[in-house]
């Protein structure tokens, strides 16, 4: 049975309403974090252009089902490879050609490729958004008793885990993940055992800028689908990953689920600074630890 | 030798004469080109502006008009340094739409200093025709109070007596909030509730949850663009609406309805003072509107460009001059306004233009024929009750 007590006269039902919302809405900023730290993890880019990433998974769904008919399930699997592979294009066109420069060059060309993508969807398809459906199966939501979860959200939070861990589980444990590491540390040596390394590095651009693509097919059918919705978030987003340690995997999940908590919570108590909470969290985290909580110092 | 020298400076005179009296008007239109309100201002403000130009015919009034655009980031600091820069260095006379009430405070101000003219379509709040009210500023499409009084007194009438609001948390919000407050409350009903959440909110979920909790029949969305459009697009998945509450679009524009579909904002009822599809001389002005933006429909805000653009050049010709921005403001309001689109109105002297106002619903999908076919008129708010009675305004400027 639940208890009932009252926190700063928040009643316990709406707060644990609002904590399971912002494990809901941490998870599309740890699957977006994710990909940030896959891609800065392995290859020491800070992908900017990774909002305007997750917002071109979105209207690739949007367009599949308007234009070709195809709906939520399939677009699931069609859009990150779609949105990757506008990521190896992107990887083998620019990014290669900085590998070598300091940080701040990939930074300022990932930048620079958010604000032209942004702007050509705004050109197309105007600022206002576009509309997109929950699919007809996950409809409807069941009561809790302390709050009524749609059936799209907890399906959310499943499959985002899910795809979290996944990823976590294959660059940690896994073979293939090792020489991934490996080719980070010692890029020459890995080559010497015969393993295509710039291969293995577009590829993993884009596995990330993938990732981004599926979150923003999952946030189609709950936020609306507009040019501008991926620089809405991914400055948040940005937060989380310093928080949680530029390039920590785990870091980036976990801190991404609890950072939406807080930020759910402070969304009862002190809603005009939702969008700020997460900033303060990031300077104290800086002051106290500069590498980030889950981080290796330099 | 000397008939001829005569006749050049005969001619120089004469041409130097004309020259002098061709009137040089400069329009800057400003307002968001570039993110949450571009499709509801944008380019197509632009568009209306450069309509009203050619329907005026400047060169048969003995008059060059010029267009130029800026876009304010919905940022008043940058909009502030654009009106400087344009009425101070590029000779701009008069700055047209100006969406985001704190934008558009901030240059009410700085044309009066100036003196010169501020014609307002994109901004809502009603603080502009209020205490803040400005002999420079003319404020025409639509306002807070209109909005608040439109919807919200219809919506207590027949039974939404407890309300609960969503707002956003800047000066447009607030002023919306605190309108429809009063108008519930005067009317017999209860506010059990309101959450400002920040400018571009993407998750409304707690929000949502808040007012759901609190048992409100109305949740009042006193917010525009993106934030409207999620708050109604999740408030459908949390079950808001099957669960007997029911949504008010304080601030709803046919683009927001586009972007939801019928589907998710069927039933939803909104005020609007103009709508493309309500008459035949709006239909003809879209179609002309279309050609520079296919597809798309324009807002009341694009329609309202066009009109006040419109009487502002017909009050520059009456006056030959647009230097004094006081005085063509004095004059607009002294001329009967006439339009296609608006009808026949007047300007008050508080600087509101004064119109009637349109009760709204969304169409359900399988009501709506072709694309933009997206509402009923339910009602008509005649003029003199669709804004705010000048008396009530605390316009500083109306002498008691």
């Amino acid at each position: 049975m639940l208890l009932m007590f009252e926190i700063f006269g928040v009643p316990s039902q709406a707060l644990f309403g609002q904590l399971l919302l912002g494990l809901i809405n941490g998870s599309f900023y740890a699957l977006l974090s994710l990909g940030l730290a896959v891609i800065f993890g392995m290859l020491n880019i800070i992908n900017f252009s990774h909002g305007a990433q997750y917002m071109m998974g979105a209207f690739a769904a949007f367009i599949l089902l308007r234009n070709v008919g195809i709906g939520y399930w399939p677009a699931l699997i069609i859009v990150p490879i779609v949105v990757g592979a506008t990521g190896v294009v992107i990887e083998r066109l620019f990014l290669r050609r900085l590998q070598k420069l300091d940080h701040l060059y990939g930074l300022i060309l990932t930048f620079g490729l958010a604000l032209i993508i942004e702007g050509l969807f705004r050109n197309y398809y105007g600022s206002s958004g576009q509309p997109y459906g929950v699919p007809e199966s996950l409809q409807g939501g069941r009561n809790l008793g302390f709050m009524f979860l749609p059936n799209y959200r907890a399906w959310v939070i499943a499959f985002s885990l899910f795809v979290c861990i996944g990823t976590w589980y294959g660059i940690e444990r896994t073979r293939l993940g090792s020489y991934l590491r490996a080719a980070t540390e010692n890029p020459a040596l890995v080559r010497a055992f015969g393993i295509n390394v710039p291969r293995m590095v577009t590829l993993t651009y884009g596995f990330g800028v993938g990732l981004a693509g599926l979150a923003g097919v999952m946030a189609a059918p709950i936020y609306n689908v507009s040019p501008q919705m991926g620089s809405d978030i991914i400055i948040v987003v940005f937060a989380v990953v310093v928080i949680g340690g530029m390039g920590s995997i785990m870091g980036a999940i976990i801190t991404g689920f609890a950072l939406g908590i807080v930020e759910g919570l402070t969304k009862v108590f002190f809603p005009e600074a939702s969008n700020t909470v997460i900033f303060m969290i990031m300077i104290i985290v800086l002051l106290i630890r500069p590498a980030g909580l889950f981080g290796r110092s330099a | 030798m000397r008939l001829a020298a005569s006749l050049a400076f005969a001619a120089a005179a004469l041409f130097g004469t004309a020259a002098q009296a061709q009137v040089n008007v400069k329009i800057g239109v400003m307002n968001d080109m570039s993110s949450l309100y571009a499709d509801i201002t944008g380019r197509g403000s632009v568009t209306a502006a450069k309509m009203a130009v050619e329907d005026f015919n400047p060169a048969a009034h003995g008059m060059k008009v010029e267009i130029i655009s800026a876009d304010h980031q919905n940022k008043p600091d940058i909009g502030a340094n654009i009106a400087r820069q344009w009425y101070d260095v590029d000779g701009v006379d008069v700055i047209v739409d100006v969406p985001t009430s704190s934008v558009a405070l901030a240059i009410t101000d700085i044309a009066r200093e100036k003196n010169k003219v501020f014609l307002v379509s994109g901004a809502a709040s009603s603080d502009l025709t209020g205490p803040k009210c400005s002999p420079n500023t003319v404020h025409w499409t639509y306002d807070t109070w209109m909005l608040a009084h439109g919807t919200g007194a219809s919506l207590v009438k027949t039974g939404g007596d407890t309300w609960f609001f969503l707002t956003a948390d800047y000066a447009f919000g607030h002023a919306l909030e605190r309108d429809t407050a009063a108008v519930v409350t005067a009317a017999g009903g209860k506010v059990l509730g309101t959450v400002k959440h920040p400018l571009n909110t993407q998750d409304f979920s707690s929000f949502l949850l808040q007012a759901q909790s609190s048992k409100a029949k109305i949740i009042g969305l006193a917010n525009a663009g993106g934030d409207t459009i999620n708050a109604i697009k999740q408030g459908a998945e949390f079950g808001i609406t099957a669960g007997g509450q029911q949504f008010a679009g304080l601030l709803v524009f046919v683009t927001d309805v586009n972007a939801l579909g019928l589907k998710t904002s069927q039933g939803l009822v909104l005020t609007e003072t103009w709508y493309w599809d309500m008459n035949d001389a709006n239909r003809v002005w879209t179609k002309r509107w279309q050609a520079e933006h296919a597809g798309k429909l324009p807002s009341m805000v694009h329609a309202g460009a066009y009109a006040e653009t419109l009487h502002y050049l017909k009050a520059v010709a009456a006056l030959k001059s647009a230097a004094d921005g006081k005085a063509v403001v004095a004059q607009m309001k002294a001329l009967p306004t006439d339009d296609s689109l608006f009808g026949k109105g007047y300007i008050r002297a508080d600087g509101r233009k004064v119109h009637p106002a349109y009760l709204l619903q969304v169409k359900k999908p399988e009501e709506s024929k072709y694309p933009g076919d997206v509402y009923t008129v339910r009602a008509t708010i005649p003029a003199e009750e669709a804004f705010r009675p000048i008396k009530d305004g605390n316009c500083p400027m109306v002498t008691n």
